[in-house]
């Protein structure tokens, strides 16, 4: 029972990161109907950059604490600017372009942002500074530590974040009528090109912040950690039914939770067949049964013929 | 058809085939080793083709056109080596390579009829990646793949007691292996570019082009939707089946991290880059897209070392830098792609407006 | 479409143009110095395959310097073979690691007509490339390339100096046992060297009586490794075998600690390194892992390598250096003994190499690997590798070759003996029966001397091994 216990505790946690990461992509997506394909990698330089900037503050001799909240508000700068010139650059020229187009570019942004990257930060793998003080507790058999209740907990709070700003908020009434109609949106005054922007934006500061809980969870970083990462956070966006936000998380907590049962016993339910080398397509034949069934995910709204 | 016999046209035609069956040698100038990287262009050429049944012509986005790839090098790989045992002849193997490619492709096309846009792209993706993986395990309990060490030892193409590997004198030419695959590679192009060009045109093209523009339009005008989608599917994948078996005879070695979803995205890149749907495009940004790296392998180096006397920026990143920025700046400007059909081109113009 | 014929040509024409330009951009060989008058000089082009890009590269420049600083020497030496003085010169290439470029670059160095080839650094990228070697008939060494499939697909052209995954997983499973553990949990990355590392210490594991509870899988990107250690946590496995690279493998062993396992982390050389120590932290204090060969301080001409190697380059040794410049050294070496510079001529002479090199005493079995290689047991201890033991290795095997060795020429001997007796004996049976019976015996003697001398030889060996 307490391994159970253990591998529910394991996949909430990775749920919960995946959530975080999804939230950005479905936050693109929501408004615009848009894969934004380099958010992984705007993880990545969230996590490099607090490394960068928390990492050398420590050698100076600043407290932890303070370091961590300057590298984190570094990230999150850097990455809100990196995402207002990705819409800049890669998407706003391709607005009315072909569907596939802006993929495309997001797929050239990507590569290219990995290997600058790469370039600053060399190719060897990075050990992320210990931001929170490590304290481990036992319940019921199941070990978890301190930063994985914060992550929990961090990812709770930005979907609610998130929901408030959505349906509380004046810029998320202009979102919503932007993601309902553009055209209509922009005839009743809205700013439409200031609203996408603003998406990117926010998606970017949510990815900063997920790239700073990933380092710290795994004390580990590396040019090539966002494409990965992005890749399971998209299929959990599109399992919880792109575009809604509570969809994402669920998508992303239920996501953790089949890769870490299925790891823990697939195994021993198969035989030996199946184990844990299948851990990475459990997800994706999840997904493939759930769109068989429900053809715009979980939570998703029905979308128009978008080919 | 008659223009075909038109002497410019025919002239154009002469131009290309003496061009086509010299090219090799020109290559072979600068050392083997263009010939093998010609290979490869030709090859993605006839990937891109095959994708751009499924994605082109009837505008579905497929991300894991790779695993058909996949499938047929792994059939041909474990039908020509000693890994089984087994040394079919290529009429045997590339058929059924094509064939198995041919049932993945329809598995993978049922489950996601439903699916539109981007829930296909992941759909798509996630199947690619099923496949690479099973590819990678399926070493236990039986020993099916040899897992990610690879098969080894694949048997080279033969074709009536002329083998593909190794040199061969031919009318006092030296043939050597990459050359004789460079022309089976051409020829098998042509044949799926014949195959493409005839599709198009036909009522199945423009069923997939109804599909593509209108699905429900498509459904009310009487189109079986489902059957042409399938069989958008199962052609793409069949073409990816007998890609992957020369693949794996080209190289004699084949290992799953062949089969990445790097690779999808980098046929599906070159389809839209090229300009989806127009086969010159396709047949552009496959050329393009495969040979650049190459040549900025060759270049990026050479000429840093020319102008700043030393290394600043190691090859390697700055090449997929470059890569990377001119996927950005091509789509940037030409959305369409490089070389789009006119009719893409004038719809294009007039929803700008 | 008149029009767009014309174009196809333009561009076909163009690409006519551009492979013209690819010509130009190939390296030219460097021009020979004009030779002093008086001996012919010839060119041996030796390629080496590494890669120069990509994570490894700091790998693939450490095995470049190793091949460079071996080439110097011979020059410098001044070699004759074939009475002709020879110049090496070295064909460095870059494979990226990757298996398709490691087949366009092999294709290269075979259209340079390269007198032989040291590499590739990785097995994924060797074995595809020893196919090509192997169809030129060009001899391949690789200092690095560790899967026993390279050396196993029957090319009469592949060599290694290095020990393979087969005889490092079964130093690593012996090791095992010896440290008194009874069950082990075995996890590894799905790569070609991972899976092959984990089979065979699953194996020898096995062989040697250790329970093998639990077998788990990750991939070479993974960063969580919690599902599959929780499940090796509740089958309470003493030891967690992982075939990896440091990458994983530092992760894995402080999550282990998180999740509260007790049991103790192996691995092999993936994970024997520097990185492994900072990714893993304190987690990776006073775990194993293992290096093929041994450290250059236990070697005898380890230091003095190191001497040389950090003098010229400014760089420290980084793993496989002294490897490539042991696999530069037999291949000239066998050209001089072959006296021909000819492929086909010195390579039946790779196969009978009994060379003194830095890192071992090389000589090959029949399919190319390294006879008895050596495999080293290092310990995580605060943030150091610390040298543990040797097992395996050169210094036994030898013994025991002599031995065998030393058993046929007795048999042989004996034989020859007690034919001349009897024939002998037929010949003179009418005359001299006593002579014959007398010359029986002293054969019989013989025999039993040298049976003696086998039994010694035998017990010598034994405790030469209980030493060990």
């Amino acid at each position: 029972m307490d391994i159970f216990l253990q591998q529910i505790v394991n996949g909430l946690v990775q749920g919960s990161i995946y959530a975080l990461v999804a939230l950005g992509y479905t936050m693109v997506y929501g408004i615009m109907g848009l894969i934004n394909f380099a958010h992984g990698e705007v993880v990545m330089i969230g996590t490099l950059v607090t490394i960068t900037v928390a990492g050398s503050l420590i050698k100076a001799g600043m407290p932890v604490a303070l370091a961590g909240l300057a590298g984190l508000s570094a990230s999150v700068l850097v990455c809100m600017a990196l995402g207002w010139g990705l819409e800049r650059i890669a998407y706003r020229p391709l607005r009315n372009a072909p569907r596939l187009t802006p993929l495309i570019t997001a797929i050239g942004m990507s590569i290219v942002l990995q290997n600058l990257a790469m370039m600053i930060w060399g190719r060897n793998y990075l050990t992320f500074p210990a931001l929170l003080p490590k304290i481990n507790f036992e319940v019921a058999g199941a070990h978890f530590t301190f930063i994985q209740v914060v992550i929990v907990l961090v990812s709770a709070a930005t979907m609610g974040g998130l929901l408030a700003l959505i349906y509380r908020t004046k810029l998320g009434m202009a979102m919503r009528a932007t993601a309902q109609n553009p055209a209509v949106a922009s005839l009743m005054g809205v700013n439409i090109n200031r609203v996408i922007a603003a998406a990117f934006v926010i998606g970017s500061a949510l990815g900063a912040l997920a790239g700073v809980m990933v380092g710290t969870y795994y004390e580990i970083a590396h040019y090539q950690m966002g494409f990965m990462l992005g890749l399971k956070a998209f299929t959990a966006a599109v399992l919880g039914g792109i575009g809604n936000l509570a969809g994402a998380m669920l998508g992303g907590l239920l996501l953790g939770l089949i890769e870490a049962l299925g790891a823990g016993y697939i195994g021993d339910l198969t035989g030996g067949f199946l184990g844990s080398h299948y851990q990475d397509i459990f997800a994706f034949i999840v997904l493939i049964v759930v769109l068989m069934f429900k053809p715009s995910g979980l939570f998703g709204e029905k979308t128009g013929d978008r080919a | 058809m008659n223009k075909w016999l038109n002497p410019r046209s025919a002239f154009g035609i002469a131009l290309i085939t003496i061009a086509l069956l010299g090219l090799p040698f020109v290559a072979a100038m600068g050392g083997q080793a263009w010939v093998r990287i010609l290979d490869f262009a030709i090859l993605y050429v006839f990937l891109a083709l095959g994708l751009n049944i499924v994605v082109g012509f009837a505008g579905l986005l497929d991300l894991g056109y790779i695993a058909f790839y996949a499938v047929g090098a792994y059939t041909w790989a474990l039908l020509a080596s000693p890994h089984f045992g087994l040394h079919l002849p290529i009429w045997a193997i590339l058929p059924i390579g094509a064939g198995l490619a041919c049932i993945a492709g329809v598995l993978l096309g049922s489950p996601t009829l439903k699916l539109r846009g981007d829930y296909l792209a992941i759909v798509t993706l996630g199947f690619g990646e099923i496949v690479r993986i099973f590819m990678n395990n399926l070493n236990a309990p039986i020993n099916i793949t040899n897992g990610p060490q690879g098969i080894t030892l694949i048997d080279p193409v033969t074709i009536g007691g002329l083998k593909f590997s190794g040199n061969t004198q031919l009318f006092g030419l030296t043939l050597s292996g990459p050359m004789k695959y460079y022309y089976l590679l051409v020829a098998l192009a042509i044949l799926v570019i014949i195959i493409n060009l005839r599709l198009q045109h036909s009522r199945i093209g423009r069923a997939w082009q109804a599909i593509r523009e209108d699905e429900i339009a498509a459904k009310a005008v009487g189109i079986n939707t489902r059957n042409i989608k399938l069989l958008a599917f199962a052609m793409g994948a069949s073409f990816g089946g007998i890609a992957g078996g020369v693949f794996a005879a080209m190289q004699g070695f084949v290992s799953p991290e062949s089969f990445s979803l790097m690779e999808s995205i980098m046929i599906l890149a070159m389809v839209v880059l090229g300009g989806m749907g127009h086969i010159p495009g396709v047949i552009l940004g496959a050329v393009l897209l495969s040979i650049l790296p190459e040549v900025l392998r060759y270049g990026v180096g050479p000429a840093q070392m020319a102008l700043f006397g030393k290394m600043l920026v190691d090859p390697e990143s700055l090449r997929m830098l470059v890569f990377g920025l001119a996927l950005v700046l091509v789509m940037r400007f030409k959305p369409a792609g490089l070389w789009p059909s006119p009719e893409r081109k004038r719809e294009l113009s007039e929803a700008a407006k | 479409m008149r029009t767009k014929l014309s174009v196809v040509a333009l561009s076909v024409v163009a690409a006519f143009a551009l492979s013209a330009c690819g010509q130009k951009e190939e390296p030219k060989p460097v021009a020979t110095p004009a030779t002093p008058i008086g001996k012919p000089e010839v060119v041996v082009k030796l390629g080496h395959v590494a890669p120069m890009t990509g994570p490894q590269a700091h790998l693939g420049k450490d095995n470049e310097n190793g091949a460079r600083l071996a080439i110097e020497e011979l020059n410098a030496k001044g070699m004759e073979i074939g009475g002709a003085k020879v110049k090496f010169e070295l064909l460095a290439e870059d494979d990226a690691a990757d298996p398709k470029q490691g087949a366009i670059v092999a294709q290269k160095l075979v259209d340079a007509k390269v007198n032989g080839v040291i590499g590739h650094l990785n097995s994924g990228t060797t074995i595809p490339a020893s196919k090509l070697y192997a169809d030129a008939g060009i001899p391949q060494i690789s200092g690095s390339a560790t899967n026993p499939k390279y050396t196993q697909q029957g090319f009469a052209t592949a060599f290694r100096v290095m020990a393979n995954d087969v005889q490092q997983g079964k130093v690593l499973g012996e090791f095992a046992v010896k440290q008194g553990i009874k069950t082990v949990a075995i996890v590894d990355d799905r790569t070609a060297y991972g899976q092959g590392l984990a089979d065979e210490f699953k194996k020898a594991a096995e062989a040697s009586g250790l329970k093998v509870v639990a077998t788990e899988y990750t991939n070479d990107k993974a960063t969580d490794f919690k599902a599959i250690l929780t499940k090796i946590k509740s089958t309470k496995a003493e030891l967690v075998f992982f075939g990896g690279m440091d990458a994983q493998g530092g992760p894995m062993a402080k999550q282990m600690k998180e999740l509260g396992i007790k049991a103790k982390f192996l691995g092999g050389d993936g994970v024997c390194t520097p990185e492994f120590m900072k990714l893993g932290g304190e987690a990776s204090e006073g775990n194993f892992c293992s290096l093929p060969g041994m450290p250059l301080e236990k070697l005898a001409k380890g230091p003095e390598f190191r001497d040389k190697f950090t003098k010229k380059f400014n760089a420290e040794i980084q793993l496989y250096a002294p490897y490539v410049y042991d696999a530069v050294m037999v291949m000239a070496d066998s050209m001089k003994r072959a006296d021909s510079v000819e492929p086909a001529k010195f390579l039946p002479a790779i196969g009978q190499t009994r060379y003194d090199g830095v890192t071992a005493l090389i000589e090959f079995d029949s399919v190319g690997d390294l006879k008895g290689g050596a495999i080293s047991i290092y310990q995580y201890k605060s943030g150091k590798l610390e040298y543990v033991e040797t097992l395996g290795g050169s210094a036994v095997d030898s013994a025991k070759a002599e031995v065998k060795e030393a058993v046929a020429e007795v048999k042989e001997a004996a034989q020859a003996v007690a034919g001349a007796a009897t024939a002998v004996g037929k010949e003179v049976a009418a005359e001299a029966k006593d002579v014959a019976k007398s010359a029986a015996e002293a054969g019989k003697d013989a025999v039993k001397a040298g049976a003696e001398a086998v039994k010694n030889a035998a017990e010598a060996t034994k405790a030469a091994v209980e030493k060990k």
